[in-house]
């Protein structure tokens, strides 16, 4: 019996039994092969780079690209360098993302709500278009809007316009131009300093319960002033706007705005497809809020519109936003499919073309993907801030 | 004696109004409710009037089934021209794979769906084995069997796979790769030990926060160099590594969350047991984290077999690639050549993934009973 027990002891105080021991041994070893790993990585590839006579280093970036983009959102040649053809590309990406989130939260917003709809044809429409959009790849999606239908549109001689202003064509969609004569700066400072003042109002104190009701009226006013200052600036100074409609000339378009084909087709595929996911998402968030919610608020005596605007949407919010910010990332991870089609976003160019030239895999390749995981970082950083500020405080 | 007027039978029931039951009552009650239904109605009616006998027209109608070449599909008017469907199908769906030998193919996909059956269907067959064999045996199996080069097997190089073949190699392989790789990062993330923590979080992370195209690329130019001189690897082969690493990653999200919802208790009582790290992950953990995520994992599934459409960046045909590169096909160029394959294409796709998101909610919905009873 002693001895079983001494057996026992020895048994537990042998260093291998020590979980401390054993964690710090195990994660030596992990870190050890790991290391080993990378090394022989990097070891082959400085060896096969040496071999295969490739430059190495971030000097390339200030070299002469030497190609042409087809949509420059800043200024851009042929001459410029590496390093501004990732500007470049970097910013037609985050164009594409941009206004592809703002489309698809319009639409999925919609959709979500179309769902729920008590019209039987309504909430059965929407409900196909989700089933399907939801199960067809992406990219088929994006070939079908590209090669079929933007590709299958007229000649621009034959163009559809829309009251002889706006062009669509294969070429792409024309509208009329807007130029302002003067400080755009001065109009966007006016802009800002009215919405730091309209937000500023919300913290002046409110006066005494008598004129309550005309100081929360006035209050809700104040966002106005964003748009007021800029407009009095606008005029104050004299500032004008002119117009230049698009005009054909030749084979082509002159003046005006220009989209070209590939960015509608990636727009409209990114929005179109995205838009089913954020509708579940919406469809989902309202279901969350529960109908003792409602109950309880129209029980209150609130009218319909203010239990949807101050009990319902705000809870449905709390459930929607999380997916939400995942759904807006995903938009913009997928936007990369643009190299499909050639429309020159940030993978298409950087890692496509200059990649090419240059033979520099393993830089291009690097600062592509820094680039996307430092935009998705930022986001999930932004979401962490944004649910612990929304989380529910319960007790 | 007094009569007593007492009914000893009820009356049989009359049917309810017409206003109340029946199509009327429906449409009253769906269509036109209020004014504001009334006028969603319209819009809907007005979005259909023209888009369904133009799709009609297009898919039935005015499509030719029957050709031998793009000539009849020309002219204005025509729909779809599913004769080049039925012309090329058996490239869509095998490549150039030789014609005497896609038995093989054939074989491999019923050896997979005859051993999947039994885990998808609820029954009491033993599914641990199923799944040992489902990741381990099976892969080889399906190695030698569709690459050959044994067994009197002739060999099939790589790049003469294609269609919905490449397709599904690749989804099965990212699947049957991201699940215990998956397992094994989650577990990895929730460890006491800072050094493995770190370091599955930075892989997940990595992974989940660039796109699958830099994915791809990565794998298709830089593995290479990753490589001591003289080794190399397959291209379909490179796209599969870079397919699950990427997938595993995603799937580790979606474990992570079963394992957050193993209450604690669950953990504690394993060691109270005694049991190791390993036998309460595998007997006690594992198996309850895993049922609840069930639905996500499917979920993964789409987005993973979805996302095998773009292996065609990098140059493999899977069944999208093998249908747009046959439309350069001059015999069968016509201006609905491109439109029809895409449809046929989305339809294949379609089926795939809507057959797998309704399993999904079938599972979702049997746990849920489960769960109360």
């Amino acid at each position: 019996m002693s001895d079983r027990i001494t057996a026992s002891k020895t048994a537990v105080l042998s260093p291998l039994n020590n979980p401390k021991v054993r964690a710090f041994v195990i994660q030596l070893v992990v870190l050890t092969a790991v290391g080993a790993l990378f090394w022989m990585l990097v070891d082959n590839t400085v060896t096969n780079l040496q071999r295969q006579n490739i430059a190495t280093g971030f000097g390339f970036l200030e070299n002469p690209a030497g190609f042409g983009i087809v949509q420059t959102l800043v200024e851009y040649s042929e001459q410029s360098s590496y390093g501004r053809a990732l500007l470049v590309g970097f910013l037609n990406t985050l164009i594409v993302a941009v206004i592809g989130i703002f489309l698809a939260t319009l639409l999925g917003f919609a959709l979500g709500i179309a769902r729920l709809s008590s019209n039987w044809l309504i909430s059965k429409l929407a409900t196909v278009y989700i089933e399907v959009v939801r199960n067809v790849p992406l990219l088929l999606q994006l070939f079908f809007w590209y090669f079929s239908v933007l590709r299958a549109l007229p000649l621009p001689q034959e163009s559809y316009s829309l009251l002889q202003m706006a062009f669509l064509n294969n070429r792409g969609v024309f509208v009329p131009s807007i130029h302002l004569e003067g400080s755009v700066l001065a109009l966007l400072v006016a802009a800002l300093a009215g919405a730091a003042v309209s937000y500023g109002v919300r913290f002046v104190p409110v006066p005494g319960h008598v004129d309550q009701v005309r100081w929360r009226s006035f209050l809700r006013l104040a966002p106005l002033l964003t748009l007021a200052l800029p407009c009095l600036v606008f005029f104050a100074v004299g500032m004008s706007v002119q117009t230049e409609v698009p005009d054909l000339k030749g084979f082509g378009f002159k003046g005006g705005w220009s989209l070209i084909p590939e960015f509608v087709a990636l727009v409209l595929a990114l929005s179109i497809y995205t838009a089913a996911f954020i509708a579940e998402n919406v469809r989902s968030g309202i279901l969350s809020v529960s109908k003792g919610q409602t109950e309880a608020a129209r029980a209150l005596g609130l009218k319909p519109g203010r239990v949807l605007r101050l009990v319902i949407v705000p809870q449905a919010l709390r459930v929607v936003i999380p997916p939400l910010t995942s759904q807006y990332l995903n938009l913009t991870k997928n936007s990369s499919l643009a190299v499909a089609i050639a429309y020159p976003d940030l993978v298409s160019v950087f890692s496509g073309t200059v990649l090419n030239q240059t033979g520099q895999a393993v830089e291009v390749i690097a600062i592509t993907m820094t680039i996307y995981l430092g935009l998705s970082l930022f986001t999930s950083l932004f979401m962490n801030w944004y649910n612990r500020h929304m989380a529910l405080v319960e007790r | 004696m007094a009569d007593f007027y007492v009914r000893t039978q009820s009356t049989p029931s009359l049917p309810p109004p017409i206003v109340q039951s029946g199509s009327v009552a429906w449409v009253r009650k769906n269509l036109v409710s209020s004014w504001g239904n009334s006028f969603l109605t319209l819009i809907a009616i007005f979005l259909l009037f023209p888009t369904v006998p133009g799709l009609l027209d297009w898919f039935l109608l005015s499509a030719v089934f029957v050709a031998d070449s793009g000539a009849a599909c020309q002219g204005d008017g025509k729909g779809a021209c599913w004769a080049f469907v039925a012309a090329k199908f058996n490239q869509f769906i095998y490549g150039r794979y030789p014609d005497s030998e896609q038995w093989r193919v054939n074989l491999t996909v019923f050896i997979g769906a005859v051993a999947l059956v039994p885990l998808l269907v609820p029954s009491r067959l033993p599914k641990e084995l199923f799944v040992g064999f489902l990741l381990f045996l099976f892969p080889l199996i399906a190695f030698v069997l569709l690459y050959g080069g044994v067994l009197r097997l002739p060999a099939i190089e790589t790049s003469d796979w294609g269609g919905l073949m490449v397709t599904l190699v690749v989804a099965v392989t990212g699947i049957a790769a991201s699940l215990p790789l998956g397992v094994l990062l989650a577990l990895g993330r929730r460890s006491q030990m800072p050094v493995i923590r770190v370091l599955c979080i930075a892989f997940i992370e990595l992974w989940r926060g660039v796109p699958l195209i830099t994915v791809l690329f990565m794998a298709s130019v830089m593995l290479p160099l990753f490589l001591p001189e003289g080794m190399s690897f397959d291209k379909l082969l490179r796209a599969l590594i870079g397919v699950a690493l990427f997938s595993s990653a995603y799937m580790a999200e979606v474990v992570r969350g079963g394992l957050a919802a193993v209450p604690v208790g669950q953990y504690e009582a394993a060691k109270a047991l005694g049991l190791t790290y390993w036998q309460s992950m595998r007997q006690i953990v594992l198996p309850q984290a895993l049922t609840t995520v069930i639905p996500g994992i499917v979920n993964n599934f789409i987005g993973l077999f979805k996302d095998t459409t773009l292996v065609l960046v990098i140059g493999l045909f899977d069944l999208l690639g093998i249908v747009q590169s046959n439309f350069t096909d001059p015999n069968w160029a016509s201006p609905q050549t491109a439109t029809t394959g895409y449809v046929f294409a989305a339809f294949v796709f379609w089926i795939f993934c809507f057959a797998m998101s309704r399993y999904s909610i079938f599972m979702e919905r049997r746990l849920e009973t489960d769960a109360k009873g």
